[in-house]
């Protein structure tokens, strides 16, 4: 708008920085829908060892592929039905959850820390040092992650463990790009350059006056990247090439369910909602985070 | 223009050295390849024999130098698995992979232009809504499940295309709706976000005042402007497609680059993988470098400069 | 009747706080040969006041008039297209970024042509020789190699001669030109500023421009009106005005700037203390009240717009 005075007006009406942001965040629909949706998942995940109606990988073959209660033919003893080896498939979707939210954290923090170690040193010092960074970042950017990840963890057979490493290791370039150039505006700011000249050490200058600057930028790529993560993670798993059996993984569900989807798609569709539905919370709090901390839109 | 070119020319060379290099770093310290091409219960002597056969026993770097120098000429090996040239493979493969990725990039273009457009020139009406539906909705569907889910409603129910294969064009259709749900959403964030930036640009108020008609405002002075970032991410985009469609190639069997990498990977078929590998990351390198080089020539400020 | 006829001009802007009245019922008038300067600070509604007469204004603003006839013809009544027709065509206007307000990828030939050929429905070749000529007029060298130029090849006050030059494509009768000269060097700024006048003058232009900045004022207008928070304060013949400011904030303002053989050396400038009251909600009684020194209580009531016979008129109780 070119005119000073809507400016001038609506800082007038609202004096609290710190309040604005409070009732924009309470105020933005798609971020409260996403934390709510989000908070509801973790709760029932890390709740599963209380509310899951049975063992997750208890066999029981005299019941396999069970229908869900809104079949005709279902029941209450599964409310979800169970699969083909007659597993109850609600106790393995809530099991579930668990590892989706492991993997996705984990990877998030291990990428997280490369990332922004990355971008932050390179934005912050320049020269030469981002050029090697930003070469590194290039050069990453080239290798199609779905196809190392699969090929790594097929040779360092798969396991939990492994795909959260592989993931991590290879999933920093976003953190290390929005780093870089979010410390690369905080940089030339007045008080960094004051805390430069009041001889603060460099370490000291990062931590306290330029990371929690860039601090909104960095969540919400977090965010993105936690989504992402489990996605990936459900990809690996569903080609077989993830986290192994009997682990209930979502993805690796899907793959189990797959030679009996013709006759019982909800085998699919169970698991498939519900990571879909992760993901979903997960980038309604990044994109709601996104418009209340970092409404520049530059993460 | 040119000083640009051969510099952006030689930075891609020595990425996609330094790529290849990792990758076949990668794929050899992450295991034993000589273990896993004997097979898990192999004696010990035979997996000795398999390292030196395959010059697995020399320093890595002898061993990178002399598939670099092969890889070069051209000559990406035979497969273990399916006894052939790898290279032919490659050849015979690349084309159903490059298809798709066509058609999923235009399917991802033809909805998220129209839709972009439109929500920035409209926002906060329905059709705003709607694609920003269409966005979030993108981006959550695991695109697996998306693809089972297409797979039940068009090849079992309605039985209109098939459900795997790659003979007939009716058999990219569900792989490349799938493929192209998937990268739908950031074409639509960009344009969109763009168009609103363009539209409130100065220029484009010198422009209506002119008088010029509304077309011409939208398209030729908010549009231009707007979609120069669009190329770029095109070309990211294609690259992802490329090493991305594994996925998607596998539950569809289309007989593509990324059902031959998921197949060399579960039969432990080292070369063929690491060709691909290779493949992939070299053609993703030579994509950023030729959008690159059309967004220069698109902007005159570089193209004159 | 004027060329351009204003009467109680409002526009309306809603926000989240509620509806901003940033032009608050503004009348006045221009004609051919006529320089108006619209001066005040920044948000006092004076661009709002242009982007109106172009219907140009934001989505979020709403514009109401008495009356807003341009020729004869009443702007208010014309539909999109029609208006359209007369944008840039018998309206013409040039904004204050120079380093904007021209489209980076188009070279400065196809934009200064195609509002021209759109109007007019003349050829390329025909646009691109009245081009070169208005070039040439408003002072750009080897003009025909300008043509293939882009806009980042041009400086700043190049680039503000090559957006008059456009402006006068179609042969305009009225120009808006808001804060033209704000973004160039001091130096520049007067180059532009005397084009301006020379080519307002030549073209029988009626010219409307918009500025903070009084030294501006004295240089080039035959009528003024001061605008405060969305209101015109005082209007007059510019000589009037200078030589007898009738209204407070016209005084503040004229104090603010030096003049060379009569301000002292090392005498302090004036300056206004005080915000300009939020224009959101209903405004009673005089604007500038909470920042005039001579402030009464009967500044708090409607106060009449007093008029002397020479046509110099303010809105203060001690005009």
């Amino acid at each position: 708008m070119s005119d000073a005075t809507l400016e001038a007006s609506a800082a007038a009406a609202s004096p609290d920085p710190r309040g604005v942001a409070l009732r924009r965040v309470a105020g933005h629909a798609g971020l409260m829908t996403g934390a709510t949706l989000l908070a509801a998942i973790v709760i029932l995940s890390l709740a599963a060892p209380l509310i899951a109606p049975h063992d997750p990988y208890a066999q029981d073959l005299a019941k396999r592929l069970a229908p869900p209660i809104w079949d005709a033919r279902g029941d209450w003893s599964h409310p979800l039905g169970t699969d083909n080896l007659g597993r109850d498939y609600l106790s393995r979707v809530l099991w579930g959850g668990q590892i989706s939210l492991l993997i996705g954290f984990s990877v998030m923090i291990i990428s997280g820390l490369i990332g922004s170690t990355l971008g932050l040193v390179a934005g912050y010092f320049g020269g030469r040092i981002d050029l090697v960074v930003t070469f590194i970042v290039t050069a990453r950017l080239a290798l199609p992650v779905v196809l190392v990840a699969l090929a790594v963890v097929a040779v360092a057979s798969g396991s939990l463990l492994v795909v959260i490493l592989v993931l991590g290791l290879l999933k920093w370039d976003r953190f290390a790009v929005v780093m870089r150039s979010a410390t690369q505006q905080v940089r030339h700011l007045d008080y960094v350059a004051a805390a430069r000249a009041a001889g603060a050490s460099t370490a000291r200058i990062i931590l306290r006056e330029v990371l929690p600057n860039v601090a909104p930028q960095l969540i919400v790529v977090a965010t993105v990247e936690a989504a992402s993560a489990i996605l990936l993670e459900a990809a690996l798993s569903f080609l077989g090439l993830g986290v192994q059996p009997p682990l209930p993984s979502w993805g690796l569900m899907i793959s189990e369910a797959k030679a009996y989807m013709f006759f019982s798609f909800w085998l699919i569709a169970i698991p498939g909602t519900a990571l879909a539905l992760l993901v979903l919370a997960i980038n309604l709090v990044g994109d709601g985070l996104r418009d209340t901390l970092a409404p520049d839109g530059r993460a | 223009m040119l000083a640009y070119a051969l510099k952006r020319l030689g930075l891609a060379l020595l990425v996609a050295l330094a790529v290849s290099a990792a990758s076949f770093v990668l794929l050899r310290i992450s295991g034993d390849v000589a273990l896993a091409i004997a097979g898990e219960g192999a004696r010990a002597e035979d997996v000795d024999l398999v390292r030196r056969t395959y010059g697995l026993d020399r320093p890595l770097i002898v061993q990178y130098g002399e598939w670099l120098a092969r890889t070069l000429t051209g000559d990406f090996g035979q497969s273990l698995y399916f006894k052939t040239s790898v290279a032919g493979l490659i050849g015979d493969k690349i084309g159903a992979t490059v298809i798709l990725a066509f058609a999923s990039l235009t399917l991802a273009l033809a909805v998220a232009l129209p839709l972009g457009v439109l929500s920035a020139l409209f926002p906060n009406t329905w059709i705003d809504r709607l694609s920003l539906t269409i966005a979030v909705l993108g981006q959550a569907l695991p695109n697996f499940f998306f693809a089972l889910a297409l797979v039940m409603v068009f090849s079992v129910k309605l039985r209109w295309l098939p459900v795997s294969g790659s003979d007939t064009w009716a058999h990219f259709v569900l792989p490349a709706i799938s493929l192209g749900l998937y990268i739908t959403p950031p074409f639509m964030r960009l344009i969109r976000a763009g168009m609103i930036e363009a539209l409130a640009s100065d220029y484009v108020r010198t422009a209506r005042a002119k008088g010029l008609s509304p077309l011409s405002v939208v398209v030729k002075h908010a549009m231009r402007n707007a979609l120069a970032p669009v190329v770029a991410l095109a070309g990211v985009q294609f690259g992802f497609l490329l090493g991305g469609s594994i996925v998607i190639e596998t539950i569809f069997a289309l007989d593509g680059l990324g059902y031959l990498a998921y197949e060399s990977i579960t039969h432990k078929d080292f070369p063929v993988t690491q060709a691909v590998l290779m493949i992939l990351s070299v053609v993703y390198v030579l994509l950023t470098l030729a959008t690159d080089l059309v967004n220069a020539w698109l902007d005159p400020r570089l193209r004159t400069g | 009747m004027s060329l351009l006829d204003v009467e109680r001009l409002t526009v309306d802007l809603a926000t989240p706080q509620g509806t901003l009245h940033a032009v608050r019922g503004v009348s006045f008038a221009v004609d051919r040969g006529e320089t108006l300067c619209l001066v005040g600070e920044s948000g006092c509604g004076k661009s709002m006041t242009s982007l109106a007469l172009m219907d140009l204004l934001p989505k979020a603003a709403s514009r109401r008039a008495v009356r807003l006839s341009f020729g004869g013809v009443e702007l208010g009544d014309l539909s999109p297209a029609r208006m359209n027709d007369l944008r840039g065509n018998r309206i013409a206007m040039i904004f204050q970024e120079p380093m904007t307000a021209l489209n980076p990828a188009y070279t400065i030939g196809d934009q200064m042509t195609e509002g021209f050929r759109r109007h007019k429905r003349v050829g390329r070749a025909q646009a691109e020789a009245r081009a070169v000529d208005l070039l040439g007029r408003v002072g750009i060298a080897s003009a025909r190699e300008r043509l293939g130029q882009y806009p980042h090849q041009l400086s700043g006050g190049l680039r503000q001669r090559v957006m008059i030059a456009t402006a006068l494509m179609c042969g305009p009768d009225l120009l808006i030109a808001d804060e033209p000269t704000t973004a160039l060097d001091v130096t520049i700024q007067a180059q532009i500023l005397r084009l301006l006048g020379e080519l307002a003058e030549e073209f029988g232009l009626a010219l409307v421009l918009i500025t903070h900045d009084l030294g501006v004022v004295a240089r080039i207008a035959t009528r003024v009106a001061v605008m405060y928070a969305g209101e015109i304060v005082e209007t007059g013949a510019a000589a009037d005005l200078f030589a007898a400011p009738r209204h407070p904030y016209t005084q503040g303002l004229l104090d603010c700037i030096p003049v060379p053989g009569r301000t002292p050396r090392g005498s302090r400038l004036g300056a206004i203390p005080g915000v300009v009251p939020s224009l959101v909600g209903a405004l009673k009684g005089c604007a500038f009240r909470s920042r005039c020194r001579f402030a009464r209580p009967d500044c708090e009531t409607d106060i009449p717009w007093r008029v002397d016979a020479r046509g110099h008129g303010a809105r203060c109780v001690l005009a």
